[in-house]
């Protein structure tokens, strides 16, 4: 009798283990575990024997079951380990086969809008607001109230770009510079003022070094005690941030502008090498910007009192600043929208300047 | 403005050296420009003597040289210059020496077959004259083994500066040495001299013949006659000097007026005495007359411009240019010396009219000193008796200075209320006087008046100007700015600045790429987007494509897309946020955003890919540009219609408006139409949208930023699908419209999955498939429910736009 079971148990597991596949797996589970199974019918006999040998049998014939099942359940996992195996043998791909961009990484944001968002941000953070202005102005805003007398030859260093005259005789022009914001904003607004007018100017020039169009910024700081030396803080720092460097050498060199009184042009210490110019290093000097403080005239045009207030202004070419920062040799390309041009000195759409992660990241 | 370290020494005396002399100008706001230094250039090249020049054994053209050099054995040097010769004295450079003239730098070379160790060079090749015939011929005496530069006295740095309007002063070389020595490099020499009398009448009568109210055209004439005067070459000091700074030495008088011109800043005119008829008239010209000026040109003269003229008509434009008629050359003996003051604004708007560019415009359009105006012709009287003989006459002087009443009220705090620095009392004053400024009074207000020639000083700005520029701005220390309120930063940015910023970010990342173009375009360009209003056209445009202030971004983008269309990249996409202009008034200005898609470019990506190739963009690649736009902007679009067509310039079926109500359009985008491609000559296909950023309704204004509680339901939506066919005119936009409104509470969600045209549904009609997400709130919906929620949609789209069931 436990020969026969032995034997059978033998059988069983031998098949079992031989199986090649859950079908044959399940036909065995049949005919050893199913309703008329080799096992079940062995079950069977148990509930007509006695005690005693119940006692004997039970063990044994429930033992032969329980292993009987174990050994199907391992083999059905490892056919399906195997066939898993197989299939995931089958399933392959290229994976060097090259990805579309997606349209976050092609798109770009042209270097102008980015380095006036990288000046917004630096200014926004010294409380400055941003204000603007129309492109096609008055001469009264663009020139007399900013104290360029009428004929005066200062009027002669801006290359003027006019519009046909008016029913009244007169004729606008492009603006020549940002600074006719100066004045919209003194006459709209009362001291303090602290704001930064981006924005495109245009000048009848056109060689390598100038286009009929260009990008400046302009500054301008009104109210009771800004002085020569608040200037120069607010543009070592902005120099310092824009071009993230710890240390800029500027040089202030007096100068003229109609428009402020004193005036000067600001230089800044650079090294120029293979190309490459390097901020806080070298010898050479750079010019970047005009600054001084409001004219006393201008004052008056905006109907301010020059002995109860004063400020300071300043303006720098946004291209310009642009070029010395990211490298571009030329100006003309600015303008061009060469698609390649655009790839390569663009910005990615989520390179967002800010001052806490950075201007550049 | 140009001048020579020997020439400013008249001026002042300083030990300072160059380098020193050019730092302190450009601290002191004359900035330098250049220094040329032409004994440093010419360094290597020594004076030479050619002991032997035999014919080349190889060429019939050359010949080899020995040269001695001035120490060691003498060089070969083969030579191809037809005056080298032995026995003369020559330039050597050795090899190494870089050559201006050529832009090479020398080597040791073999010259068909013959070793040659350096060059003799001509004037031409040293980068000093034109002269390129042979090599230079110096005199016998000129000592061998000395530097050439020095011994032919070009050892004189040339200084340029580059000089601000407001600065009429520092067209003289005296000027310039004033600033410089109350920058404390110096003092000044050569002040005032005495008044010349000269003897006899001037035997010429001027007249300053100017209607009431005019007589400011030439408040004053001053006039001198020299006679018995030998006209010929100026000595060889001032020929070098007025060469070194690019003048052309003419003759001696003419020489003179030049040097004046440059050394005082007092432009001056000569006549030749003899070739003037009767007296002297200063007028304005009468309408036709001409003058044939010293330039060669014949210039038309107006009722603008001033002249001097004599019996036979006019002879010089004053203070710009004299004529050639009575200009002094070698035969005159007799000469007019003129020295005048002149209206400044005059001066400037007839040289703008005439074109003309003379020193002696420079000076008087920005004012030159009134006070000077009589110590220059004695000046310049002087220096023709010197150098040309002669007795001078008495002076003639028509008019009179203008008063100098420029009396400026000055609190000495006023230097440090505007630049805060804490200067000296002492060391204020002594620098407005070094300047020439008069300074009354000692206590804490003085009157200031400035000198005659500081034109430019009107006001206590200007008095701080000078006194911090000469004290130097780098004395001032940076200081904080306090921000006006101690708080955290607030936004700053306006809704139109926040959206214009966040326009570019959005349009980039749909893979845009982000163009400036022109503010300006071509006329037709302009016409064809619905401008060219003649208001906005210039009148001087800097190219005949760039006359036009643009109406649309549109032209200017498809003009850049079809330039990289030509480079070989056909599928660009391009978007601009810019200005257009739709009149001259501010308010005809406003910020468009538009982008432009070309060829495959689609927002997946363009071209070939082996996942599938880009079909070519079509009108809603450009629809999808525009509401992804209005989308990240926060525009509300619960009211956004899209009406079909939009405007001239795109496809008539293939573009839509995008519209706030039918009077209220923010924005277009199609397909450009085929007829306006062609005219720009572009070559589709292209789509593109443009929208009025102002025309915006603006974001609501929420007292909190709280966003109201979501609605999360806890029962299965499901969806129901809907194949309504209806006629091919019907605007799926209707449709979808018909079945919001066929039930409020329970849609969710509503997507067209097929639009089908064909012979299943008939001619002239079309299928167009609907699936629509229905989202309990309350409870799980009944078939019924669901039945009658079908049937209401059915319905209603029935209804409204006449359609079917598909079957």
């Amino acid at each position: 009798m436990t020969t026969d079971l032995s034997s059978l148990e033998a059988d069983l597991l031998a098949q079992v283990a031989g199986a090649a596949d859950e079908a044959a797996l399940e036909s065995l589970r049949v005919a050893a575990l199913g309703k008329k199974g080799a096992v079940s019918d062995l079950l069977k006999t148990l509930g007509g024997m006695s005690p005693e040998e119940r006692k004997e049998r039970g063990p044994l014939i429930n033992g032969l079951r329980d292993r009987v099942q174990g050994a199907l359940l391992d083999r059905r996992e490892t056919l399906a380990a195997a066939a898993l195996e197989a299939r995931l043998a089958a399933e392959r791909i290229d994976v060097t086969l090259p990805v579309r961009e997606g349209p976050e990484t092609r798109g770009r944001i042209h270097p102008i809008s980015q380095v006036i968002d990288e000046i917004t941000a630096i200014f926004g953070d010294m409380g400055f607001s941003v204000a603007e202005g129309p492109d096609i102005e008055t001469d009264e805003l663009n020139f007399t109230a900013l104290n360029f007398p009428e004929g005066h030859p200062a009027r002669e260093m801006h290359d003027t770009f006019f519009l046909p005259p008016g029913r009244d005789g007169r004729r606008k022009l492009l603006r020549t510079h940002t600074s006719p914001v100066q004045v919209r904003t003194m006459r709209a607004q009362r001291p303090p003022i602290r704001v930064i007018c981006p924005g495109r100017t245009y000048r009848h020039d056109s060689d390598q070094t100038h286009t009929p169009m260009f990008h400046q910024i302009e500054g301008l700081v009104i109210d009771s005690s800004a002085t020569i030396a608040h200037m120069k803080w607010v543009l070592e720092e902005f120099c310092k941030a824009f071009f993230e460097v710890d240390s800029v050498k500027m040089r202030f060199r007096p100068s003229f502008f109609p428009f402020t009184e004193p005036s000067a042009e600001v230089d800044i210490q650079c090294s120029r090498k293979g190309g490459e110019i390097r901020f806080g290093e070298g010898d050479d000097w750079l010019e970047i910007l005009g600054c001084g403080m409001v004219h006393p005239n201008v004052l008056r045009h905006c109907g301010l009192d020059p002995d109860a207030v004063q400020g300071f202004a300043w303006g720098m070419g946004i291209d310009r600043i642009a070029m010395l920062k990211y490298g571009m040799p030329d100006l003309r390309p600015f303008f061009e929208a060469d698609a390649r041009w655009l790839d390569h000195y663009g910005f990615r759409p989520l390179d967002i300047p800010s001052l806490v992660g950075g201007l550049t990241g | 403005m140009k001048f020579t370290v020997s020439w400013l020494k008249d001026h002042l005396d300083t030990a300072a050296p160059v380098a020193e002399i050019a730092e302190t100008l450009t601290r002191i706001g004359l900035e330098v420009e250049g220094i040329a230094d032409k004994a440093a250039d010419l360094a290597p090249y020594r004076i030479a003597a050619v002991l032997t020049a035999e014919q080349h054994p190889n060429a019939d053209r050359l010949r080899v040289c020995t040269v001695d050099v001035g120490d060691g054995p003498p060089v070969q040097v083969v030579c191809g210059a037809p005056n080298a010769r032995a026995g003369m004295r020559s330039v050597f450079a050795p090899p190494g020496t870089y050559v201006p003239g050529k832009n090479i730098t020398l080597s040791v070379g073999t010259i068909r077959g013959v070793e040659s160790r350096g060059m003799l060079c001509s004037g031409a090749e040293l980068g000093l004259s034109e002269d390129h015939d042979g090599i230079l011929d110096l005199p016998a005496d000129a000592p061998v083994g000395q530097p050439y530069a020095v011994w032919a006295g070009l050892d004189d740095p040339v200084i340029e500066i580059n000089l601000t309007p407001n600065r009429p002063d520092c067209t003289s070389v005296h000027g310039i040495a004033r600033d410089l020595a109350a920058a404390g490099l110096g003092s000044l020499k050569r002040g005032a001299a005495p008044p010349l009398r000269g003897e006899g009448s001037a035997g010429i009568a001027v007249t300053r013949d100017f209607a009431a109210g005019d007589e400011g055209l030439c408040p004053l004439f001053a006039l001198r006659r020299v006679r018995g005067v030998r006209n010929g070459p100026s000595p060889e000091w001032l020929r070098r000097r007025l060469a070194a700074i690019g003048l052309r030495p003419i003759n001696a008088l003419v020489d003179i007026t030049n040097y004046v011109t440059f050394d005082r800043g007092r432009p001056l005119h000569v006549f030749d005495a003899a070739k003037v008829t009767g007296d002297l008239v200063v007028r304005r010209a009468r309408a036709g007359e001409e003058l044939l000026a010293l330039d060669g040109r014949t210039y038309r003269l107006d009722d603008d411009t001033v002249v001097i003229a004599d019996a036979a008509g006019p002879e010089s434009i004053a203070g710009i240019m004299g004529g050639e008629h009575s200009g002094c050359d070698e035969s005159t003996t007799d000469v007019l010396i003129e020295s005048a003051l002149w209206d400044p604004l005059a001066i400037a708007r007839t040289g703008r009219r005439l074109g003309i560019v003379t020193d002696a415009r420079y000076r008087f359009e920005r004012g030159v000193d009134p006070a000077y105006a009589v110590p220059g012709l004695d000046l310049a009287t002087r220096m023709v008796l010197d150098l040309c003989g002669g007795s001078a006459s008495e002076a003639v002087v028509s008019g009179a200075m203008p008063e100098n009443e420029r009396i400026i009220d000055f609190p000495w705090t006023e230097v440090r209320r505007l630049s805060g620095l804490d200067l000296p009392r002492p060391e204020m004053k002594v620098t407005l006087e070094t300047l020439g400024f008069h300074v009354a009074g000692t206590g804490d207000r003085v009157k200031v008046l400035p000198p005659s020639w500081r034109p430019d000083v009107e006001g206590k700005a200007d008095l701080v100007e000078e006194i911090v520029r000469i004290a130097g701005l780098d004395r001032i220390e940076a200081k904080p700015l306090p921000r006006i309120d101690a708080a955290v930063i607030r936004p700053v940015l306006t809704v139109l600045q926040k959206r214009t910023r966040l326009a570019k970010r959005e349009l980039a990342a749909r893979g845009l790429t982000e163009a400036v173009t022109w503010s300006f375009i071509a006329r037709d360009e302009a016409l064809a987007f619905g401008g060219g209003r003649p208001e906005l056209a210039l009148a001087n445009p800097i190219a005949a494509d760039l006359s036009d202030m643009r109406p649309s971004l549109i032209p200017g983008l498809l003009k850049a897309a079809q330039r990289n269309a030509d480079r070989g990249l056909p599928d660009v996409a391009l978007f601009e946020v810019g200005q257009c202009f739709a009149s001259d008034e501010p308010e005809g200005q406003t910020m468009k955003a538009a982008a432009l898609r070309r060829g495959t470019a689609r927002h997946g990506g363009a071209g070939r890919h082996w996942d599938g190739a880009a079909a070519t963009v079509d009108a809603f690649e450009a629809k999808a540009d525009a509401l992804a736009l209005l989308t990240a902007l926060g525009v509300p679009t619960g009211g956004l219609q899209v009406a079909a067509g939009g405007p001239d310039w795109l496809h008539p079926g293939r573009s839509g408006t995008l519209q706030f109500g039918p009077r209220n359009p923010v924005g277009v985008f199609g397909e450009l139409h085929p007829r306006v491609l062609k005219a720009l000559d572009v070559r589709g296909p292209v789509v593109a949208f443009e929208i009025v950023l102002d025309a915006l309704p603006l974001p609501k204004h929420r007292p909190t930023k709280v966003k109201p509680a979501a609605k999360l339901s806890d029962f299965q939506p499901l969806t129901r699908d809907f194949a309504f066919v209806v006629g091919r005119d019907v605007a799926a936009g209707d449709i979808l419209k018909a079945v919001q409104a066929a039930e409020r509470n329970l849609i969710a969600g509503i997507e067209v999955f097929d639009v089908y045209e064909g012979p299943h549904v008939g001619e002239g009609r079309k299928s167009v498939a609907v699936a629509v997400r229905l989202q309990p709130a309350e409870r799980t919906l009944t078939d019924a429910e669901i039945e009658a929620v079908s049937a209401r949609i059915v319905a209603e789209v029935g209804r409204k736009t006449g359609a079917t069931l598909r079957g």
